[in-house]
């Protein structure tokens, strides 16, 4: 499988700038004369707003402006759009949640923005910032999920009934029905899949200028991909035309879904640049952070799975309810429908699936995509489920996982939900996994926990995840005149080593050394289009266009070695090992750098010449589904409730792994996220004043070096039969599989205390309770 | 609205180097590396001490340059993560084993990660992974889950590193 120059751990090559303190991030950019931004930001959770007096803020010393929803109306600027349309199960459209940059009569959540101050010094926007009167008339509000759609709950917005904002399904009712009503056993659970702040370390930040004389905004913010903030700007804010947005996309401290989307302070830095006639800049504060960014999950699900008497799944039903917050974000429809229900059949084989999801709006900040996306929402309802059913039938819950998975001898598959499998070897990843764990030495772990008074579990979820994003993909190679060959690639890495994968692939094809290649990503008036980073796209999307590319750049190379060879193109042949060009059965050849440059310098005489400069657009046929399956243990204190996690062992399919390096360190920061959300990251919102309580990391539980364990990974590569360079995509997988392993662990430690269920996050508070409660019950 | 107060001029050693500044008091010390020194390697993660990607060695010990003041440190002596290197274009044993065993992806955490593995290393040549976790326990990462982070300072203290 291994192919010359991929499949090795290479160190990265963006790590030593990063290391010696050289990494460039958005807030490192010092524009030349720039001013300052802070956001004023709402303090209730629901309130109409009477009146905005921001003269006392005009007069605070170095104070520019002070822009309301009053300004952004004068300029004639639109929405920061929601960009999913959605049907309902009527037939009717979903509700619409439109927004400005401001409120402008009513906010609805806590850090909803309300005015933009700009000022020569940040510390002089935001003293200017108390002193803006804001007259609000507060009003009922509802952050809760489960109380939300209830009869009689505070509307978050007058025009939607009962706060759904979409009624949605998908799947086949009627069979799933019918098979439910046959069925020998039905178990059912309903699972709460936390709300999580997703946290970057790196907080959001934008600095724009306007240049008057082309009437173009240049914007600096840390994106996932510069094209579609550049296009909602043009299209949905300004209503100008794209070429008058340039989007830069420096270094990015962390992205996970959340730094995907236009935000409502990208808009404002370019008002206020082209308002004012000079830079200016923005950048979050951490609470704003947590006030501002999207947040992701927040479902919960009832989950009904038929079985017939051997064991044999037939049919699972969902309904699911989803927090949108206040306002419909992005993509955020899409997360609970469309991506989060193609995975529902995960790795095994049902006769029928139907699925009900309802969005929910609430007065909380909006949640969008969160490192899976939905999909690790459907994963843990699934596993958790058959866990549930391995219980109430007395069945060995490995056994029954056994006897419902979809043997690698059905690939193709196609899911009851719709979606084709290219490829998986379940079983064989599940043995390998219950292999390297020990599974079957486990109950001797478990009686030397009791010895010391613990409770130990072991917990196992097999998952399967399917990538997504932009159906095309595009790549550029260009020679440039300083030796180096640039590539320019329409994803953005926010930290996944894309500068590496895309020089190791390069190189392989090209056969020119990594330390002559260069990855250039994030300005779209260099790069005209690009789908960015999402859905654990870039690997195999940016894959297909680069070998597209170095394709074109290899046949141009043909033409022009015939040119300086002197000799028929049909002749011509090309050795990637070395990259070469020579005549076939002779010793005359050229290498790729210098006839590249050869080309250049006689194109540049005028001297007619064939450059190997190439660009490709990749058509991206079909998605991918990585999968595997994750083991952990878990060890309980009974007197504090807390968690430890004592062993997690990971088994991937994640197709070929170009650099095994960056595909076990994608997979240890996404089971390190979904550990986090297993037992860690509560987010509170006060019931009664709709108050974010966990909105600073003193308040948030991110887990720190002492809450994890060593996270051992084994890779097991099936090959994606779908695109060229056989990969599936890591980014996502270690954050599906994690959630629900941990969970079914610590349900399986707390057994023996009458234990059948936990919600997460499994804090020690919880854990206490579930434990004593149950003993009470 | 008071008014703002005046300037003052602050000097500190950064990286060996005496700076100077004329900044307004209540400029926090991490401001004044980014802001007066442009010195941007040193992060703000929080602003109130919790995440510690602003560390910074001061007088050789490690500190959240967020919660000084550029006034409190006056005349002392402040390492950075620009400073760490022992010289221009080369890095450090800890920064090549950072590489090495892939505890960097974004980068953002990564210069208080090294202020805080650097001040284990000096006090601690041979640390053990628990003393490692507890010693980088103050500093949050989002990207890593920590362990290649615990390999790495291993690697740079001569002891092997994990799995992977």
């Amino acid at each position: 499988m291994a192919k010359f120059g991929l499949s090795q751990p290479l160190r990265r090559i963006e790590d030593p700038r990063l290391l010696k303190g050289g990494g460039r991030y958005t807030d490192d950019i010092a524009l030349p004369g720039a001013a300052h931004g802070h956001v004023l930001r709402s303090p209730h959770a629901a309130a109409r707003i009477r009146s905005v007096d921001t003269a006392a803020a005009l007069r605070v010393p170095g104070v520019l402006a002070v822009i309301t929803a009053k300004e952004w109306r004068e300029e004639g600027l639109g929405e920061i759009p929601c960009i999913i349309p959605l049907k309902n199960r009527d037939g009717s459209e979903r509700a619409s949640t439109p927004r400005g940059a401001l409120a402008e009569d009513r906010v609805r959540h806590v850090g909803d923005p309300v005015a933009f101050i700009v000022a020569e010094t940040p510390k002089a926007a935001k003293d200017a910032a108390e002193a803006v009167v804001v007259d609000y008339e507060v009003l009922p509000s509802v952050t809760d999920l489960d109380a939300a759609h209830r009869p009689g709950a505070p509307p978050v917005w007058d025009h939607v009934p009962n706060n759904i904002a979409f009624d949605w399904e998908a799947g086949d009712r009627a069979k799933a029905d019918a098979l439910f009503a046959q069925a020998a056993h039905v178990t059912r659970l309903t699972v709460v899949n936390n709300r999580v702040v997703v946290a970057s370390m790196e907080v959001r930040a934008a600095a724009a200028e306007y240049d008057a004389g082309e009437g173009k905004f240049t914007l600096y913010a840390g994106t996932q991909g510069s094209w579609l903030v550049k296009n909602l700007l043009a299209e949905s804010v300004f209503r100008l035309p794209p070429e008058k947005f340039r989007v830069v996309t420096p270094d990015v401290g962390g992205g996970f879904g959340m730094k995907l989307y236009l935000y409502a302070e990208y808009a404002l830095v370019c008002m206020a640049a082209r308002r004012l006639g000079r830079p200016v800049k923005w950048t979050s504060e951490r609470t704003e952070a947590f006030l501002s960014d999207t947040h992701g999950r927040d479902n919960i699900t009832l989950g009904e799975l038929a079985l017939d008497k051997d064991g044999k799944f037939l049919a699972l039903r969902t309904r699911n309810y989803a927090n949108m917050g206040a306002y419909l974000s992005t993509f955020a429809p899409f997360i609970p429908t469309g991506a989060g229900t193609k995975v529902l059949a995960s790795v095994y084989d049902f006769q029928a699936i139907h699925a009900h999801v309802l969005g929910v709006l609430t007065n909380t900040v909006p949640v969008d995509a969160y490192r899976g996306a939905g999909r690790p929402e459907s994963n843990y309802l699934v596993e958790r489920l058959i866990d549930t059913a391995a219980r109430e039938l007395g069945m060995d819950r490995i056994e029954l996982r056994r006897r419902n998975m979809v043997p690698r001898s059905a690939m193709p598959y196609v899911t009851a939900i719709g979606q084709r499998y290219d490829s998986g070897d379940f079983a064989a990843v599940l043995d390998a996994a219950l292999r390297k764990a020990d599974w079957a030495g486990f109950p001797a772990r478990r009686a030397e926990s009791a010895r010391r008074g613990r409770r130990r579990g072991i917990g196992l979820a097999y998952y399967l995840e399917a990538t997504g994003g932009s159906p095309t993909e595009r790549a550029e190679i260009r020679f440039a005149p300083d030796g180096m060959v640039e590539v320019l690639v329409g994803t953005q890495s926010t930290g996944q080593g894309h500068e590496t994968a895309y020089a190791m692939l390069t190189s392989h094809e090209l056969g020119i050394p990594i330390d002559r290649i260069r990855v250039v990503q994030g300005d779209s008036d260099v790069i005209p289009t690009g789908g960015g980073t999402g859905g654990a796209r870039s690997l195999y999307s940016e894959g297909q266009a680069i070998l597209a590319t170095t394709a074109t750049v290899i046949e141009k190379g043909k033409q022009a070695a015939s040119e300086h060879l002197e000799a028929a193109v049909a002749d011509i042949e090309f050795t990637p090992q070395g990259g070469r060009f020579s005549v076939v059965g002779t010793d005359r050849g050229v290498g790729i750098l210098d006839l590249a440059r050869i080309q250049r310098e006689r194109a540049a005489k005028g001297e007619p010449a064939t450059l190997l400069d190439a660009a490709e657009v990749a058509e991206i046929r079909a998605h991918t589904f990585p999968n595997g399956c994750h083991i952990a243990e878990v060890e309980v204190d009974p007197d504090t409730g807390l968690v430890g996690i004592a062993r997690y062992i990971v088994v991937d399919d994640v197709g070929h792994a170009i650099n095994p390096l960056i595909v076990r360190g994608q997979v240890h920061g996404g089971v390190a996220q979904g550990i986090g959300q297993a037992v860690h990251e509560r987010t509170a919102y006060d019931p009664e004043s709709g108050q974010l309580l966990s909105a600073s990391f003193m308040d948030y539980a991110l887990p720190r070096a002492e809450d994890l364990p060593d996270i051992e990974v084994e890779l097991i590569e099936v090959p994606c039969e779908t695109n060229p360079l056989g990969v599936k995509g890591a980014g996502e997988a270690g954050a599906v599989g994690s959630p629900p392993a941990v969970m079914n662990a610590l349900v399986d430690a707390l057994s023996d205390d009458g234990v059948r269920h936990l919600d997460m996050p499994a804090t020690p508070e919880a854990v206490w309770k579930a434990i004593h409660g149950a003993k009470a019950a | 609205m008071l008014a703002p107060p005046s300037p003052v001029t602050v000097e500190i050693i950064v990286n060996g180097t005496p700076r100077r500044a004329c900044v307004e008091p209540r400029t926090t010390l991490v401001d004044f590396l980014r802001e007066h020194l442009g010195l941007t390697g040193t992060h703000i993660g929080c602003e109130h001490g919790i995440c510690g990607a602003c560390s910074v060695l001061l007088e050789g010990e490690p500190v959240r340059a967020c919660c000084l003041f550029a006034l409190q440190v006056e005349g002392l002596s402040v390492t950075t993560v620009e400073g760490l290197a022992p010289a221009r274009g080369e890095l450090s044993r800890l920064q090549n084993a950072f590489c090495e065993a892939h505890a960097l992806q974004c980068g953002y955490c990564t210069p208080g990660m090294l202020i805080a593995c650097h001040d284990l290393l000096a006090r601690n040549p041979r640390p053990s992974e628990e003393e490692i976790r507890e010693a980088i326990g103050g500093n949050l990462c989002r990207c890593t889950g920590y362990q290649q982070i615990v390999d790495a300072v291993k690697l740079a203290s001569g002891q092997e590193a994990a799995h992977g």
